[in-house]
């Protein structure tokens, strides 16, 4: 399992250094770079025998046990069917992008990204704890949010990678609390502890929340109603990355978790209502949508939403069959729809177009594609001899093996696959054969690095097809048997023998036809009804939803932070005095004892001139006399220091005032005269809040009265003024003394002040130039 | 005499408020001083108040006296008076500046200057 690690960082680190690779390395660095992954797939595959025995493997670092946070791998069959898929589609798909990409200036960082991905997309199959699943969860959102956007000067490209950004980490936050909860249920995150705590968690009050929470990540990852919409807009990126992130892994991820929980969540009723009807909704709309396109790509994105809400629902009906189907059309759908989107990009690439009503007839310049992309075809409209078509008749037995909604679905499930049978057929006779059509020059043979990626995966389609028992028993049986170990053994072929599930596999591939017939009639209708009257778009208003909350953030930014200091001042003042105030009321009759001292003549009259001179200071119109008031107010507590024996206190406060006074004189020379800048009604506004402060302040001091503070320090100092300082002044003997570096400190500040204002007042502008 | 010093300090930080919150930043300056006035007063009450001599040590040995006077409120006074003298010197040099360059004293200019 250590290996699994060092492979894993052997990944992540090609990745660091693919930019210079693919810059130094010219035309063989993306195929070395495609061994990288290569090798991955065939070190995975070596486990297969091991862990088809139903063996598991699990590998932990504790990091915070407390919190049930480990970096753990976890690997048994599930995680080994996602990891050989994912290490498979990357190695081919990097081929594939190292001819796709050459025209591209920034190739470099879209191999680093593409790298990037793949490592995040294996570490989260391979995680064994729900935290490192989620670490790399959110790192595929990242890495398929910047892949997305890598045309980045395109808006719609920037703007369909914002939206699959926030859908999917938005998803993913509410997929962690969900994990979360689920770790205070079980006491653990580990899976494969997990895996045995189902009951516990199936029976906590508190599974309905978690589950819906899970669910959240899940079907936003995995594009389901009403989340879907983003996947139609990632098509944005280069076709590579629709290829891998957005047909064969990334949006499988959701599926992938599904699985990984069945086992712990799956089951309930809950559980079957949300995922069938999700799902079934997600498959028609996805089979609706795609039959209406014009462009092939997103023909591609709206099957692959469809073939998503198929694979929900058949998690969500949880039977062994409806299992056994998932798994295996997981497979089938990650080999034809990973086929087909290397084949729009080829198509894109060597034609220049992507509408289905200019190209047509290419099998007569690309033979090899041609065949590839119709080979997938018939997979994808599940007829014989491809694995599509296993895929499909396990689909419909599944659907009729459930009681009581199973009609409904097996109506639904019919519809669909009419659609992509019409769908695969159109794309068959329009586009590969019949007449050459195409709107520009004429398209050349695509290079063999094009076409290896497609005709690779349709060749191993059609031998799982043929050969489906072998694939069965090595790979697919083991994945399902971590799903539900109850299951025993699948038995895989391409003839069930006459059955209804045969039967209506004929007539779907009739009524397929049909549609197929219409489809030149009925498009170009159902593409105008989309356009004219289906003018409400998921997607647009996500974007008005966005657009809306950026204003109102805006509104509310703009009010809060009005940008005139007064308005903050008083925002500060207002809190600060309602606390202050609700604390002070709160504790109001422990003031009410306390014994004062009587006031002296001299005092009195030194406070009348305190108060007097403050009024003045605050109302006169002068700036002089305000000056002069303040000093008065100054000289006027330094006087009330004398009387109460703070002799030093008293002289130091009437020197810093007298030089304040002076520097004042200095300054207001070169100063206008006040302004009257303010209304009444502000000032009286202001007076309020003034007093507001005011009135606590008081409060606070007459509670301070009561306070005994520590009186141990003074003692401390008192006794040893002359013993340890040899001083008799006690407040002096503390400043330059006890606390001698404060006062350090309190000169560093003075004349850091001092410098201030020689800078300030020496530097030599010109009036209006800011310096 | 301390509810009357109480209110006195209150009224002190009521005139600070007031005149942090006007327009004028010679009343900003203004209003800072009263607040650092306000605060002295408020350590000095805190540790009480006890009328007559200053607090001496006599001879190391006896010298806790009759006089109680706290002398460690009146050390943080000291060197908050000090500290408060430099931030005012400093925020004067510092008006002087801003109206030479800017041309006025009203500090809600400050935010129009911002959007030029």
């Amino acid at each position: 399992m250590t290996g699994i690690l060092i492979y894993l960082i052997i990944l992540l680190i090609t990745a660091l250094l693919s930019p210079i690779l693919i810059r130094k390395g010219g035309k063989t660095a993306p195929w070395l770079l495609s061994m990288v992954s290569a090798a991955g797939f065939a070190y995975l595959l070596g486990f297969a025998g091991f862990i088809s025995k139903g063996n598991a493997l699990n590998y932990t670092i504790e990091w915070l046990p407390e919190l049930y946070l480990n970096f753990s791998l976890y690997l048994d069959g599930l995680s080994l069917f996602f990891a050989l898929l994912v290490t498979g589609m990357g190695s081919l798909v990097l081929v594939f992008s190292g001819n796709y990409m050459k025209p591209y200036p920034m190739k470099h960082r879209f191999f680093f990204l593409l790298l990037l991905f793949e490592f995040a997309m294996l570490g989260l199959i391979l995680s064994g704890n729900l935290f490192t699943m989620f670490i790399f969860w959110e790192l595929t959102s990242v890495s398929s949010f910047l892949l997305v956007g890598f045309n980045h000067e395109k808006p719609e490209a920037r703007n369909a990678a914002l939206q699959a950004l926030l859908i999917t980490v938005a998803g993913g936050l509410a997929m962690m609390a969900g994990f979360i909860m689920l770790g205070q249920m079980a006491g653990t995150l580990e899976i494969n502890q997990l895996l045995q705590s189902g009951d516990i968690i199936r029976n906590h009050p508190h599974y309905l929340p978690a589950l819906l929470l899970v669910l959240a990540g899940a079907f936003t990852k995995s594009a389901q109603f009403p989340f879907h919409f983003w996947l139609p807009g990632a098509m944005q990126a280069p076709s590579p990355v629709s290829a891998y992130l957005h047909s064969a892994t990334m949006v499988k991820a959701g599926v992938y978790l599904l699985m990984r929980l069945s086992p712990v969540m799956g089951g309930t009723p809950e559980w079957k209502y949300i995922l069938t009807i999700t799902g079934a909704i997600t498959m028609i709309l996805g089979g609706y949508f795609a039959y209406s396109q014009t462009d092939f790509k997103k023909v591609l994105a709206y099957t692959t939403i469809s073939a998503l809400g198929t694979l929900v629902l058949m998690l969500g009906i949880g039977t062994d069959i409806s299992i056994k189907a998932a798994i295996i059309f997981l497979l089938v759908h990650a080999l034809y729809k990973g086929a087909l989107f290397m084949i729009a990009g080829l198509i894109d690439k060597s034609v220049g177009s992507r509408d289905l009503r200019k190209i047509g007839g290419l099998s007569k310049v690309m033979p090899t594609a041609s065949l590839a992309a119709i080979i997938s075809l018939i997979s994808m409209a599940g007829l014989p001899p491809m694995i599509g078509f296993i895929g499909k008749e396990l689909i419909y037995e599944a659907k009729f093996a459930l009681p009581d909604i199973g009609n409904l679905l097996l109506v639904a499930g019919v519809t669909t696959n009419v659609i992509m049978v019409a769908i695969s057929l159109a794309l068959i006779f329009n586009l590969f054969l019949g007449p050459l059509k195409y709107p520009g020059e004429k398209p050349k043979r695509p290079a063999f690095a094009l076409r290896i990626g497609p005709a690779l995966l349709a060749g191993i389609s059609l031998i799982f097809g043929l050969f489906p028992a072998r694939v069965a028993d090595f790979l697919l049986s083991p994945a399902i048997k971590s799903i539900r170990p109850s299951i025993d053994s699948l038995k895989l072929s391409l003839w069930h023998g006459f059955n209804e599930v045969l039967l209506i596999s004929f007539i779907t591939v009739a009524a397929g036809v049909v549609l197929f017939l219409l489809y030149r009639k009925v498009n170009p209708l159902l593409t105008h009804f989309n356009t004219k009257v289906l003018t409400f778009r998921l997607a647009d208003t996500f974007n008005n939803g966005l657009n809306m909350f950026l204003y109102l953030t805006k509104r509310k930014t703009s009010f809060i932070q009005s940008g005139y200091q007064r308005f903050y001042l008083m925002a500060i003042f207002i809190m600060t005095s309602v606390l202050a105030w609700y604390q002070l009321i709160y504790t109001w009759p422990e003031i009410e004892n306390i014994s004062f001292s009587k006031p002296g003549f001299f005092e009195m009259m030194i406070l009348l001139l305190i108060v007097s001179s403050t009024l003045i200071a605050v109302l006169v119109r002068s700036r002089l006399a305000a000056i002069l008031s303040l000093g008065a107010v100054g000289y006027g507590i330094g006087l009330l220091f004398i009387i109460y024996g703070a002799i030093d206190v008293a002289i130091t406060l009437m020197l810093a005032e007298t030089l304040v006074l002076v520097l004042f004189m200095v300054v207001i020379y070169h100063l206008p005269k006040f302004a009257n800048f303010s209304s009444k009604a502000s000032r009286l506004r202001d007076a309020a809040i003034a007093l507001l402060v005011g009135g606590f302040m008081t409060g606070l001091v007459l509670k301070a009265g009561q306070l005994n503070l520590n009186p141990k320090i003074s003692d401390f100092y008192v006794e040893n003024a002359i013993p340890l300082a040899h001083g008799s002044n006690i407040v002096n003997v503390i400043l330059v003394d006890f606390r001698a570096l404060d006062t350090l400190g309190e000169i560093t500040v003075l004349v850091i002040a001092a410098i201030g204002v020689v800078a300030l007042l020496k530097l030599k502008t010109k009036k209006g130039s800011a310096t | 005499m301390e509810i009357l010093l109480a209110i006195v300090i209150g009224l002190l930080y009521a005139a600070g408020v007031y005149l942090l919150l006007r327009r004028s930043i010679v009343k900003l300056i203004l209003g800072i001083m009263f607040f650092s006035h306000a605060t002295n007063l408020l350590i000095f009450v805190s540790g009480g108040l006890h009328k007559g001599q200053p607090q001496f040590a006599n001879d190391g040995i006896n010298a806790v006296s009759s006089n109680p006077t706290d002398p460690l409120p009146q050390a943080l006074i000291l060197t908050a008076i000090v500290i408060g003298f430099g931030i005012t010197a400093f925020f004067l040099a510092l008006m002087y500046r801003f109206y030479q360059v800017t041309g006025t004293e009203d500090l809600d200019d400050l935010k129009e200057g911002e959007n030029k």
